[in-house]
Protein backbone atom coordinates (compact mmCIF):
# COMPACT_ATOMS: atom_id res chain seq x y z
CA UNK A 1 0.00 0.00 0.00
CA UNK A 2 1.13 3.52 -0.81
CA UNK A 3 2.21 5.82 2.04
CA UNK A 4 -0.56 7.95 3.51
CA UNK A 5 0.80 11.24 2.14
CA UNK A 6 0.89 9.76 -1.37
CA UNK A 7 -2.68 8.53 -1.07
CA UNK A 8 -3.98 11.91 0.09
CA UNK A 9 -2.02 13.64 -2.66
CA UNK A 10 -3.39 11.32 -5.34
CA UNK A 11 -6.95 11.79 -4.17
CA UNK A 12 -6.55 15.58 -4.22
CA UNK A 13 -4.93 15.53 -7.67
CA UNK A 14 -7.69 13.29 -9.06
CA UNK A 15 -10.36 15.62 -7.71
CA UNK A 16 -8.67 18.60 -9.35
CA UNK A 17 -8.39 16.78 -12.69
CA UNK A 18 -12.05 15.73 -12.63
CA UNK A 19 -13.05 19.32 -11.82
CA UNK A 20 -10.93 20.47 -14.76
CA UNK A 21 -12.90 18.07 -16.97
CA UNK A 22 -16.35 19.03 -15.73
CA UNK A 23 -16.33 22.74 -14.81
CA UNK A 24 -16.17 23.85 -18.49
CA UNK A 25 -19.18 21.62 -19.23
CA UNK A 26 -20.98 23.30 -16.34
CA UNK A 27 -20.17 26.68 -17.89
CA UNK A 28 -21.79 25.57 -21.17
CA UNK A 29 -24.97 24.48 -19.40
CA UNK A 30 -25.17 27.66 -17.31
CA UNK A 31 -24.58 29.90 -20.34
CA UNK A 32 -27.37 28.14 -22.21
CA UNK A 33 -29.82 29.16 -19.50
CA UNK A 34 -28.54 32.72 -19.28
CA UNK A 35 -31.14 35.30 -20.23
CA UNK A 36 -28.53 37.68 -21.60
CA UNK A 37 -27.72 37.85 -25.29
CA UNK A 38 -24.06 38.61 -24.65
CA UNK A 39 -22.08 35.95 -22.79
CA UNK A 40 -21.05 37.40 -19.43
CA UNK A 41 -20.03 36.19 -16.03
CA UNK A 42 -21.47 35.78 -13.44
CA UNK A 43 -24.84 35.09 -15.01
CA UNK A 44 -27.56 37.51 -13.92
CA UNK A 45 -30.93 36.17 -15.02
CA UNK A 46 -31.87 32.71 -16.17
CA UNK A 47 -34.29 31.83 -18.94
CA UNK A 48 -35.18 29.07 -21.36
CA UNK A 49 -35.75 31.41 -24.31
CA UNK A 50 -32.65 30.14 -26.20
CA UNK A 51 -33.96 26.62 -26.12
CA UNK A 52 -37.24 27.77 -27.61
CA UNK A 53 -35.41 29.80 -30.25
CA UNK A 54 -33.10 26.90 -31.17
CA UNK A 55 -35.98 24.44 -31.30
CA UNK A 56 -37.82 26.59 -33.85
CA UNK A 57 -34.70 27.40 -35.90
CA UNK A 58 -35.29 25.85 -39.31
CA UNK A 59 -31.60 25.88 -40.31
CA UNK A 60 -30.47 24.27 -37.07
CA UNK A 61 -33.09 21.58 -37.54
CA UNK A 62 -32.07 20.79 -41.12
CA UNK A 63 -28.41 20.70 -40.07
CA UNK A 64 -29.31 18.33 -37.27
CA UNK A 65 -31.18 16.04 -39.67
CA UNK A 66 -28.25 16.08 -42.09
CA UNK A 67 -25.91 15.11 -39.27
CA UNK A 68 -28.12 12.18 -38.34
CA UNK A 69 -28.26 11.03 -41.98
CA UNK A 70 -24.49 11.27 -42.39
CA UNK A 71 -23.87 9.57 -39.04
CA UNK A 72 -26.17 6.63 -39.89
CA UNK A 73 -24.68 6.11 -43.35
CA UNK A 74 -21.08 6.47 -42.19
CA UNK A 75 -21.48 4.13 -39.22
CA UNK A 76 -23.30 1.55 -41.35
CA UNK A 77 -20.41 1.56 -43.84
CA UNK A 78 -17.86 1.50 -41.04
CA UNK A 79 -19.66 -1.44 -39.39
CA UNK A 80 -19.42 -3.62 -42.50
CA UNK A 81 -15.86 -2.65 -43.40
CA UNK A 82 -14.56 -2.61 -39.83
CA UNK A 83 -15.97 -6.06 -39.04
CA UNK A 84 -14.38 -7.50 -42.19
CA UNK A 85 -10.96 -6.21 -41.10
CA UNK A 86 -11.50 -7.45 -37.55
CA UNK A 87 -12.31 -10.97 -38.77
CA UNK A 88 -9.44 -11.03 -41.24
CA UNK A 89 -6.90 -9.87 -38.67
CA UNK A 90 -8.03 -12.00 -35.74
CA UNK A 91 -8.97 -15.26 -37.48
CA UNK A 92 -6.16 -15.44 -40.04
CA UNK A 93 -2.39 -15.16 -40.09
CA UNK A 94 -0.97 -13.61 -43.20
CA UNK A 95 1.92 -11.62 -44.58
CA UNK A 96 1.65 -7.87 -44.06
CA UNK A 97 -0.81 -8.11 -41.17
CA UNK A 98 0.77 -5.19 -39.29
CA UNK A 99 0.74 -3.02 -42.39
CA UNK A 100 -2.97 -3.67 -42.85
CA UNK A 101 -3.79 -2.64 -39.28
CA UNK A 102 -1.58 0.46 -39.64
CA UNK A 103 -3.48 1.43 -42.82
CA UNK A 104 -6.73 1.64 -40.89
CA UNK A 105 -5.24 3.57 -37.97
CA UNK A 106 -3.71 6.13 -40.34
CA UNK A 107 -6.89 8.19 -40.91
CA UNK A 108 -7.08 9.06 -37.21
CA UNK A 109 -3.32 9.17 -36.59
CA UNK A 110 -2.67 11.74 -39.32
CA UNK A 111 -3.93 15.27 -38.58
CA UNK A 112 -7.52 15.90 -39.65
CA UNK A 113 -6.46 18.80 -41.82
CA UNK A 114 -4.33 16.42 -43.92
CA UNK A 115 -7.21 13.98 -44.37
CA UNK A 116 -9.53 16.86 -45.19
CA UNK A 117 -7.21 18.48 -47.71
CA UNK A 118 -6.38 15.11 -49.31
CA UNK A 119 -10.08 14.36 -49.80
CA UNK A 120 -10.68 17.88 -51.14
CA UNK A 121 -7.83 17.60 -53.64
CA UNK A 122 -9.27 14.30 -54.84
CA UNK A 123 -12.80 15.70 -55.09
CA UNK A 124 -11.38 18.59 -57.15
CA UNK A 125 -9.21 16.31 -59.25
CA UNK A 126 -12.04 13.92 -60.10
CA UNK A 127 -14.54 16.74 -60.57
CA UNK A 128 -17.03 15.30 -58.06
CA UNK A 129 -19.67 17.68 -56.68
CA UNK A 130 -19.37 17.75 -52.88
CA UNK A 131 -22.52 16.52 -51.16
CA UNK A 132 -23.56 14.67 -48.05
CA UNK A 133 -22.14 11.54 -49.71
CA UNK A 134 -18.61 12.98 -49.88
CA UNK A 135 -18.97 13.77 -46.17
CA UNK A 136 -20.10 10.18 -45.56
CA UNK A 137 -17.07 8.82 -47.42
CA UNK A 138 -14.72 10.90 -45.29
CA UNK A 139 -16.41 9.99 -42.03
CA UNK A 140 -16.65 6.27 -42.81
CA UNK A 141 -12.90 6.21 -43.45
CA UNK A 142 -11.94 7.26 -39.93
CA UNK A 143 -14.88 5.42 -38.30
CA UNK A 144 -13.67 2.01 -39.56
CA UNK A 145 -10.98 1.89 -36.88
CA UNK A 146 -13.51 2.46 -34.06
CA UNK A 147 -15.63 -0.51 -35.14
CA UNK A 148 -12.51 -2.56 -35.83
CA UNK A 149 -11.14 -1.91 -32.31
CA UNK A 150 -14.37 -2.99 -30.63
CA UNK A 151 -14.95 -6.11 -32.72
CA UNK A 152 -11.32 -7.25 -32.67
CA UNK A 153 -11.23 -6.96 -28.86
CA UNK A 154 -14.30 -9.21 -28.66
CA UNK A 155 -13.02 -11.74 -31.22
CA UNK A 156 -9.73 -12.11 -29.37
CA UNK A 157 -11.64 -13.01 -26.21
CA UNK A 158 -14.03 -15.51 -27.78
CA UNK A 159 -12.44 -18.83 -28.62
CA UNK A 160 -13.12 -20.52 -31.93
CA UNK A 161 -14.08 -23.79 -30.23
CA UNK A 162 -17.81 -22.98 -30.29
CA UNK A 163 -17.64 -22.33 -34.02
CA UNK A 164 -15.71 -25.55 -34.56
CA UNK A 165 -18.25 -27.48 -32.49
CA UNK A 166 -21.05 -25.98 -34.58
CA UNK A 167 -19.35 -27.04 -37.81
CA UNK A 168 -18.64 -30.51 -36.42
CA UNK A 169 -22.32 -30.88 -35.59
CA UNK A 170 -23.15 -30.28 -39.23
CA UNK A 171 -23.98 -26.58 -39.41
CA UNK A 172 -22.76 -24.83 -42.54
CA UNK A 173 -20.69 -21.63 -42.52
CA UNK A 174 -23.71 -19.34 -42.73
CA UNK A 175 -25.60 -21.14 -39.94
CA UNK A 176 -22.53 -21.04 -37.73
CA UNK A 177 -22.11 -17.34 -38.40
CA UNK A 178 -25.78 -16.60 -37.85
CA UNK A 179 -26.27 -18.62 -34.66
CA UNK A 180 -22.83 -18.68 -33.02
CA UNK A 181 -20.51 -15.93 -34.22
CA UNK A 182 -23.00 -13.10 -34.65
CA UNK A 183 -24.62 -13.39 -31.19
CA UNK A 184 -21.19 -13.45 -29.56
CA UNK A 185 -20.07 -10.22 -31.25
CA UNK A 186 -23.49 -8.48 -31.37
CA UNK A 187 -22.92 -6.11 -28.46
CA UNK A 188 -19.44 -5.23 -29.73
CA UNK A 189 -21.02 -4.33 -33.08
CA UNK A 190 -23.64 -2.15 -31.42
CA UNK A 191 -21.04 -0.43 -29.25
CA UNK A 192 -18.71 0.14 -32.22
CA UNK A 193 -21.58 1.46 -34.30
CA UNK A 194 -22.70 3.87 -31.58
CA UNK A 195 -19.19 5.23 -31.08
CA UNK A 196 -18.74 5.60 -34.84
CA UNK A 197 -22.02 7.50 -34.99
CA UNK A 198 -21.00 9.80 -32.14
CA UNK A 199 -17.62 10.44 -33.81
CA UNK A 200 -19.24 11.29 -37.13
CA UNK A 201 -21.94 13.41 -35.51
CA UNK A 202 -19.34 15.71 -33.92
CA UNK A 203 -16.74 15.88 -36.71
CA UNK A 204 -15.88 19.30 -38.09
CA UNK A 205 -12.26 19.36 -39.33
CA UNK A 206 -12.67 16.89 -42.21
CA UNK A 207 -16.30 17.90 -42.81
CA UNK A 208 -15.35 21.52 -43.57
CA UNK A 209 -13.32 20.27 -46.55
CA UNK A 210 -15.72 17.67 -47.90
CA UNK A 211 -19.14 19.27 -47.47
CA UNK A 212 -21.07 20.87 -50.27
CA UNK A 213 -23.96 23.26 -49.76
CA UNK A 214 -25.70 21.05 -47.19
CA UNK A 215 -24.58 21.75 -43.66
CA UNK A 216 -24.11 19.29 -40.84
CA UNK A 217 -24.78 20.42 -37.28
CA UNK A 218 -21.10 21.14 -36.42
CA UNK A 219 -20.81 23.24 -39.60
CA UNK A 220 -23.92 25.18 -38.60
CA UNK A 221 -22.46 25.77 -35.14
CA UNK A 222 -19.10 26.86 -36.59
CA UNK A 223 -20.82 29.36 -38.85
CA UNK A 224 -22.89 30.70 -35.97
CA UNK A 225 -19.69 31.52 -34.07
CA UNK A 226 -18.73 33.90 -36.86
CA UNK A 227 -21.96 35.85 -36.50
CA UNK A 228 -22.46 38.32 -33.65
CA UNK A 229 -24.66 37.50 -30.65
CA UNK A 230 -25.52 33.95 -31.55
CA UNK A 231 -23.56 32.25 -28.77
CA UNK A 232 -26.58 31.88 -26.50
CA UNK A 233 -28.62 29.94 -29.05
CA UNK A 234 -25.61 27.77 -29.91
CA UNK A 235 -25.16 26.95 -26.24
CA UNK A 236 -28.77 25.79 -26.06
CA UNK A 237 -28.20 23.54 -29.09
CA UNK A 238 -24.99 22.29 -27.46
CA UNK A 239 -26.74 21.28 -24.25
CA UNK A 240 -29.38 19.46 -26.29
CA UNK A 241 -26.66 17.66 -28.29
CA UNK A 242 -24.63 16.79 -25.19
CA UNK A 243 -27.71 15.24 -23.62
CA UNK A 244 -28.39 13.37 -26.84
CA UNK A 245 -24.85 12.00 -27.45
CA UNK A 246 -24.56 11.03 -23.80
CA UNK A 247 -27.19 8.36 -24.40
CA UNK A 248 -25.42 6.34 -27.15
CA UNK A 249 -22.06 6.67 -25.41
CA UNK A 250 -23.52 5.50 -22.11
CA UNK A 251 -25.17 2.54 -23.88
CA UNK A 252 -21.90 1.70 -25.66
CA UNK A 253 -20.10 1.68 -22.33
CA UNK A 254 -22.61 -0.69 -20.80
CA UNK A 255 -22.47 -3.00 -23.79
CA UNK A 256 -18.68 -3.15 -23.82
CA UNK A 257 -18.48 -3.99 -20.13
CA UNK A 258 -18.61 -7.73 -20.70
CA UNK A 259 -15.81 -7.47 -23.27
CA UNK A 260 -13.44 -6.37 -20.57
CA UNK A 261 -11.21 -3.33 -20.74
CA UNK A 262 -13.82 -1.50 -18.73
CA UNK A 263 -13.79 -2.03 -14.99
CA UNK A 264 -16.65 -2.49 -12.58
CA UNK A 265 -18.45 -5.44 -14.04
CA UNK B 1 -20.99 -33.67 -44.90
CA UNK B 2 -20.94 -35.41 -48.28
CA UNK B 3 -24.57 -36.52 -48.08
CA UNK B 4 -25.89 -33.08 -47.28
CA UNK B 5 -23.59 -31.41 -49.78
CA UNK B 6 -25.35 -33.21 -52.60
CA UNK B 7 -28.80 -32.17 -51.35
CA UNK B 8 -30.78 -30.15 -53.86
CA UNK B 9 -32.19 -26.63 -53.41
CA UNK B 10 -30.72 -23.35 -52.13
CA UNK B 11 -29.64 -24.95 -48.83
CA UNK B 12 -27.52 -27.42 -50.81
CA UNK B 13 -25.89 -24.65 -52.83
CA UNK B 14 -25.19 -22.71 -49.65
CA UNK B 15 -23.72 -25.79 -48.03
CA UNK B 16 -21.50 -26.52 -51.00
CA UNK B 17 -20.37 -22.89 -51.06
CA UNK B 18 -19.69 -23.00 -47.35
CA UNK B 19 -17.66 -26.20 -47.65
CA UNK B 20 -15.83 -24.75 -50.63
CA UNK B 21 -14.86 -21.66 -48.64
CA UNK B 22 -13.98 -23.74 -45.60
CA UNK B 23 -11.38 -25.60 -47.61
CA UNK B 24 -10.02 -22.44 -49.20
CA UNK B 25 -8.99 -20.20 -46.31
CA UNK B 26 -6.98 -17.97 -48.62
CA UNK B 27 -10.05 -17.22 -50.72
CA UNK B 28 -12.12 -16.52 -47.61
CA UNK B 29 -9.43 -14.17 -46.35
CA UNK B 30 -9.34 -12.36 -49.69
CA UNK B 31 -13.11 -11.95 -49.70
CA UNK B 32 -12.95 -10.51 -46.18
CA UNK B 33 -10.08 -8.16 -46.89
CA UNK B 34 -11.06 -6.98 -50.34
CA UNK B 35 -13.92 -4.57 -49.44
CA UNK B 36 -12.19 -2.74 -46.54
CA UNK B 37 -8.77 -2.66 -48.20
CA UNK B 38 -10.34 -1.53 -51.45
CA UNK B 39 -12.14 1.26 -49.59
CA UNK B 40 -9.11 2.49 -47.67
CA UNK B 41 -6.87 2.37 -50.73
CA UNK B 42 -9.35 4.04 -53.10
CA UNK B 43 -10.75 6.66 -50.72
CA UNK B 44 -7.79 7.35 -48.46
CA UNK B 45 -4.41 6.21 -49.78
CA UNK B 46 -5.26 7.43 -53.28
CA UNK B 47 -6.37 10.75 -51.77
CA UNK B 48 -3.03 11.06 -49.96
CA UNK B 49 -1.28 10.32 -53.24
CA UNK B 50 -3.30 13.02 -54.98
CA UNK B 51 -2.36 15.39 -52.15
CA UNK B 52 1.31 14.61 -52.66
CA UNK B 53 0.98 15.09 -56.42
CA UNK B 54 -0.87 18.36 -55.90
CA UNK B 55 1.96 19.65 -53.74
CA UNK B 56 4.29 19.17 -56.72
CA UNK B 57 1.99 21.00 -59.08
CA UNK B 58 1.82 24.74 -59.26
CA UNK B 59 -0.91 27.30 -59.47
CA UNK B 60 -0.89 29.64 -62.43
CA UNK B 61 -0.92 33.11 -60.88
CA UNK B 62 -2.95 34.73 -63.63
CA UNK B 63 -5.70 32.21 -64.24
CA UNK B 64 -5.72 30.54 -60.83
CA UNK B 65 -5.74 27.18 -62.61
CA UNK B 66 -3.59 24.33 -61.37
CA UNK B 67 -0.83 23.49 -63.85
CA UNK B 68 0.11 19.81 -63.90
CA UNK B 69 3.85 20.35 -64.21
CA UNK B 70 6.12 18.87 -61.61
CA UNK B 71 8.17 21.33 -59.62
CA UNK B 72 9.52 21.78 -56.12
CA UNK B 73 8.67 25.50 -56.19
CA UNK B 74 6.01 25.19 -53.47
CA UNK B 75 8.45 23.58 -51.08
CA UNK B 76 11.15 26.13 -51.90
CA UNK B 77 8.71 28.97 -51.32
CA UNK B 78 7.60 27.33 -48.09
CA UNK B 79 11.16 27.00 -46.83
CA UNK B 80 12.14 30.53 -47.80
CA UNK B 81 9.36 32.17 -45.81
CA UNK B 82 10.58 32.63 -42.22
CA UNK B 83 7.00 33.02 -40.88
CA UNK B 84 6.34 29.41 -41.85
CA UNK B 85 9.25 28.28 -39.72
CA UNK B 86 7.99 30.33 -36.76
CA UNK B 87 4.49 28.90 -37.18
CA UNK B 88 5.82 25.35 -37.41
CA UNK B 89 7.93 25.91 -34.29
CA UNK B 90 4.97 27.37 -32.37
CA UNK B 91 2.67 24.52 -33.39
CA UNK B 92 5.27 21.92 -32.47
CA UNK B 93 5.97 23.65 -29.15
CA UNK B 94 2.26 23.66 -28.31
CA UNK B 95 1.89 19.98 -29.21
CA UNK B 96 4.79 19.12 -26.88
CA UNK B 97 3.54 21.38 -24.04
CA UNK B 98 0.03 19.91 -24.26
CA UNK B 99 1.39 16.36 -24.30
CA UNK B 100 3.50 16.95 -21.18
CA UNK B 101 0.63 18.70 -19.37
CA UNK B 102 -1.80 15.90 -20.15
CA UNK B 103 0.69 13.24 -19.05
CA UNK B 104 1.15 15.09 -15.74
CA UNK B 105 -2.61 15.40 -15.22
CA UNK B 106 -3.52 11.91 -16.42
CA UNK B 107 -0.98 9.95 -14.39
CA UNK B 108 -2.25 10.69 -10.85
CA UNK B 109 -5.87 10.20 -11.91
CA UNK B 110 -5.14 6.90 -13.68
CA UNK B 111 -3.04 5.72 -10.75
CA UNK B 112 -5.80 6.63 -8.31
CA UNK B 113 -8.35 4.75 -10.45
CA UNK B 114 -6.24 1.59 -10.65
CA UNK B 115 -4.78 1.34 -7.16
CA UNK B 116 -6.92 3.31 -4.71
CA UNK B 117 -10.49 3.71 -5.96
CA UNK B 118 -13.21 1.23 -5.01
CA UNK B 119 -14.60 -0.78 -7.97
CA UNK B 120 -17.73 1.38 -7.98
CA UNK B 121 -15.73 4.60 -7.92
CA UNK B 122 -13.43 3.25 -10.62
CA UNK B 123 -16.35 2.53 -12.97
CA UNK B 124 -17.80 5.96 -12.26
CA UNK B 125 -14.50 7.73 -12.96
CA UNK B 126 -14.00 5.68 -16.12
CA UNK B 127 -17.31 6.78 -17.63
CA UNK B 128 -16.67 10.24 -16.17
CA UNK B 129 -13.43 10.56 -18.13
CA UNK B 130 -15.02 9.28 -21.34
CA UNK B 131 -18.13 11.46 -21.30
CA UNK B 132 -16.52 14.86 -22.05
CA UNK B 133 -14.86 13.23 -25.05
CA UNK B 134 -18.23 12.86 -26.69
CA UNK B 135 -19.67 16.27 -26.01
CA UNK B 136 -19.33 18.60 -28.96
CA UNK B 137 -15.73 19.53 -29.70
CA UNK B 138 -16.72 22.92 -31.16
CA UNK B 139 -18.75 23.92 -28.15
CA UNK B 140 -15.95 22.93 -25.78
CA UNK B 141 -13.46 25.00 -27.76
CA UNK B 142 -15.84 27.95 -27.83
CA UNK B 143 -16.45 27.64 -24.10
CA UNK B 144 -12.73 28.12 -23.47
CA UNK B 145 -13.00 31.40 -25.31
CA UNK B 146 -15.73 32.41 -22.85
CA UNK B 147 -13.84 31.01 -19.86
CA UNK B 148 -10.63 32.85 -20.68
CA UNK B 149 -12.34 36.15 -21.55
CA UNK B 150 -11.18 39.10 -19.46
CA UNK B 151 -14.51 39.26 -17.60
CA UNK B 152 -15.05 35.50 -17.87
CA UNK B 153 -15.40 32.74 -15.25
CA UNK B 154 -11.65 32.11 -14.88
CA UNK B 155 -10.73 35.64 -13.87
CA UNK B 156 -13.90 35.78 -11.76
CA UNK B 157 -12.81 32.64 -9.85
CA UNK B 158 -9.22 33.88 -9.53
CA UNK B 159 -10.57 37.18 -8.23
CA UNK B 160 -12.37 35.30 -5.46
CA UNK B 161 -9.04 34.04 -4.16
CA UNK B 162 -7.39 37.43 -4.63
CA UNK B 163 -5.55 36.83 -7.91
CA UNK B 164 -5.65 38.44 -11.33
CA UNK B 165 -7.34 39.55 -13.42
CA UNK B 166 -5.07 38.30 -16.19
CA UNK B 167 -5.15 39.00 -19.91
CA UNK B 168 -5.20 35.45 -21.17
CA UNK B 169 -7.94 35.78 -23.77
CA UNK B 170 -6.69 35.05 -27.31
CA UNK B 171 -3.23 33.98 -26.14
CA UNK B 172 -1.05 30.88 -26.25
CA UNK B 173 -1.91 30.35 -22.58
CA UNK B 174 -5.62 30.18 -23.43
CA UNK B 175 -4.90 27.74 -26.26
CA UNK B 176 -2.66 25.65 -24.02
CA UNK B 177 -5.44 25.36 -21.41
CA UNK B 178 -8.06 24.55 -24.03
CA UNK B 179 -5.91 21.96 -25.84
CA UNK B 180 -4.90 20.27 -22.59
CA UNK B 181 -8.55 20.10 -21.62
CA UNK B 182 -9.63 18.82 -25.00
CA UNK B 183 -7.28 15.83 -25.32
CA UNK B 184 -6.91 14.84 -21.65
CA UNK B 185 -9.25 11.80 -21.86
CA UNK B 186 -7.14 10.39 -24.72
CA UNK B 187 -4.18 10.33 -22.32
CA UNK B 188 -6.00 9.00 -19.25
CA UNK B 189 -7.35 5.86 -20.94
CA UNK B 190 -4.08 4.30 -22.21
CA UNK B 191 -2.21 5.26 -19.02
CA UNK B 192 -4.99 3.60 -17.03
CA UNK B 193 -4.75 0.48 -19.20
CA UNK B 194 -0.95 0.35 -18.78
CA UNK B 195 -1.09 0.79 -14.99
CA UNK B 196 -3.82 -1.83 -14.71
CA UNK B 197 -1.40 -4.36 -16.17
CA UNK B 198 1.19 -3.72 -13.44
CA UNK B 199 0.71 -6.66 -11.04
CA UNK B 200 0.29 -5.60 -7.42
CA UNK B 201 2.86 -8.26 -6.52
CA UNK B 202 5.56 -6.25 -8.33
CA UNK B 203 4.95 -3.30 -6.02
CA UNK B 204 4.93 -5.55 -2.95
CA UNK B 205 8.12 -7.25 -4.06
CA UNK B 206 9.77 -3.88 -4.52
CA UNK B 207 8.84 -2.70 -1.03
CA UNK B 208 9.71 -6.09 0.51
CA UNK B 209 13.14 -5.73 -0.99
CA UNK B 210 13.46 -2.38 0.75
CA UNK B 211 12.50 -0.10 -2.14
CA UNK B 212 11.15 3.22 -0.92
CA UNK B 213 8.05 4.64 -2.59
CA UNK B 214 10.18 6.81 -4.88
CA UNK B 215 12.44 3.92 -5.91
CA UNK B 216 9.39 1.72 -6.59
CA UNK B 217 7.94 4.48 -8.73
CA UNK B 218 11.13 5.01 -10.71
CA UNK B 219 12.19 1.40 -11.14
CA UNK B 220 8.86 -0.42 -11.38
CA UNK B 221 5.86 1.81 -12.09
CA UNK B 222 7.39 4.35 -14.46
CA UNK B 223 8.95 1.89 -16.94
CA UNK B 224 5.70 -0.09 -17.08
CA UNK B 225 3.54 3.05 -17.46
CA UNK B 226 5.72 4.54 -20.19
CA UNK B 227 4.17 2.63 -23.13
CA UNK B 228 0.75 3.86 -21.99
CA UNK B 229 1.94 7.46 -21.85
CA UNK B 230 3.55 7.02 -25.27
CA UNK B 231 0.28 5.66 -26.66
CA UNK B 232 -1.72 8.55 -25.20
CA UNK B 233 0.82 11.06 -26.45
CA UNK B 234 0.16 9.98 -30.03
CA UNK B 235 -3.32 11.44 -29.67
CA UNK B 236 -2.42 14.57 -27.70
CA UNK B 237 0.51 15.35 -30.00
CA UNK B 238 -1.04 14.63 -33.35
CA UNK B 239 -4.45 16.11 -32.56
CA UNK B 240 -2.83 19.38 -31.42
CA UNK B 241 -0.50 19.46 -34.40
CA UNK B 242 -3.27 19.23 -36.97
CA UNK B 243 -5.91 21.41 -35.37
CA UNK B 244 -7.03 24.71 -36.84
CA UNK B 245 -10.50 25.13 -35.39
CA UNK B 246 -9.40 25.60 -31.79
CA UNK B 247 -6.62 28.09 -32.67
CA UNK B 248 -9.25 29.98 -34.66
CA UNK B 249 -11.82 30.02 -31.85
CA UNK B 250 -9.59 30.33 -28.78
CA UNK B 251 -6.40 31.84 -30.20
CA UNK B 252 -8.00 34.55 -32.29
CA UNK B 253 -6.37 36.06 -35.33
CA UNK B 254 -2.76 36.48 -34.23
CA UNK B 255 -1.87 32.94 -33.26
CA UNK B 256 -1.61 30.92 -36.42
CA UNK B 257 -0.98 27.19 -36.40
CA UNK B 258 0.13 25.10 -39.36
CA UNK B 259 -3.52 24.09 -39.86
CA UNK B 260 -4.74 27.69 -40.07
CA UNK B 261 -2.23 28.55 -42.78
CA UNK B 262 -3.14 25.43 -44.75
CA UNK B 263 -6.83 26.19 -44.38
CA UNK B 264 -6.39 29.78 -45.50
CA UNK B 265 -4.30 28.87 -48.54
CA UNK B 266 -6.87 26.32 -49.55
CA UNK B 267 -9.92 28.49 -48.86
CA UNK B 268 -9.19 32.18 -49.14
CA UNK B 269 -6.15 32.14 -51.42
CA UNK B 270 -7.37 29.12 -53.42
CA UNK B 271 -3.76 27.98 -53.77
CA UNK B 272 -4.32 24.28 -53.13
CA UNK B 273 -0.82 23.19 -54.32
CA UNK B 274 0.83 25.44 -51.74
CA UNK B 275 -1.57 24.24 -49.03
CA UNK B 276 -0.79 20.64 -50.03
CA UNK B 277 2.94 21.30 -49.74
CA UNK B 278 2.51 22.76 -46.26
CA UNK B 279 0.31 19.78 -45.29
CA UNK B 280 3.34 17.55 -45.84
CA UNK B 281 5.02 19.20 -42.83
CA UNK B 282 2.64 17.80 -40.16
CA UNK B 283 2.57 14.45 -42.00
CA UNK B 284 6.35 14.15 -41.79
CA UNK B 285 6.37 15.26 -38.13
CA UNK B 286 3.59 12.82 -37.17
CA UNK B 287 5.24 9.89 -38.98
CA UNK B 288 8.55 10.65 -37.24
CA UNK B 289 6.70 10.88 -33.92
CA UNK B 290 4.87 7.59 -34.53
CA UNK B 291 8.16 5.84 -35.22
CA UNK B 292 9.67 7.26 -32.05
CA UNK B 293 6.68 6.17 -29.97
CA UNK B 294 6.69 2.71 -31.55
CA UNK B 295 10.16 2.23 -30.03
CA UNK B 296 8.70 3.08 -26.60
CA UNK B 297 6.12 0.32 -27.07
CA UNK B 298 3.18 2.63 -27.73
CA UNK B 299 1.46 0.33 -30.24
CA UNK B 300 1.27 -2.60 -27.84
CA UNK B 301 -0.39 -0.27 -25.30
CA UNK B 302 -3.02 1.22 -27.60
Amino acid sequence: MEPRAVRVGLRAASTVVMLFLYLPLAVIVLQAFSASKIPGWPIGDYSTRWFRLAWNDHFARTAFENSVTVGLRASALALVLGSCVAFALSRFRFFGQNTVSLLFVLPIALPGIVTGLALLSTIDYLGITPSLWTVVAGHATFCIVVVFNNVVARLRRTSTSLEEASMDLGADGWQTFRHITLPSIATALVAGGLLAFALSFDEVVVTLFTAGSQQTLPLWIYNQFRLPNTAAEVNAVAVFVIALTAIPVYLAQRLMRDTGGIPGR
Amino acid sequence: MTASASAAGPAGVRRRLSAFLFRRRRLKLSLLLLPPLGWIVVVYIAALAVLLLTSLWVEDELSGRILHTFTLDNFRQLWDDPTNRTITRNTLGMAIAVTITDALLAFPLAYYMVRLASPRMRALLFVGVLMPLWSSYLIKAYTWRLITAYDGPLNWALGKIGLGPYHIAYSYTAMWLAFSYMWLPYMVLPVYAALERVPASFLEASSDLGGRAWITFRKVIWPLALPGIAAGSIFTFSLTLGDYVLPDLVGGNNHDFIGNVIFRFQGVAQNVPYAAAFACVPVVIVIAYLMLMKRLGAFEAL
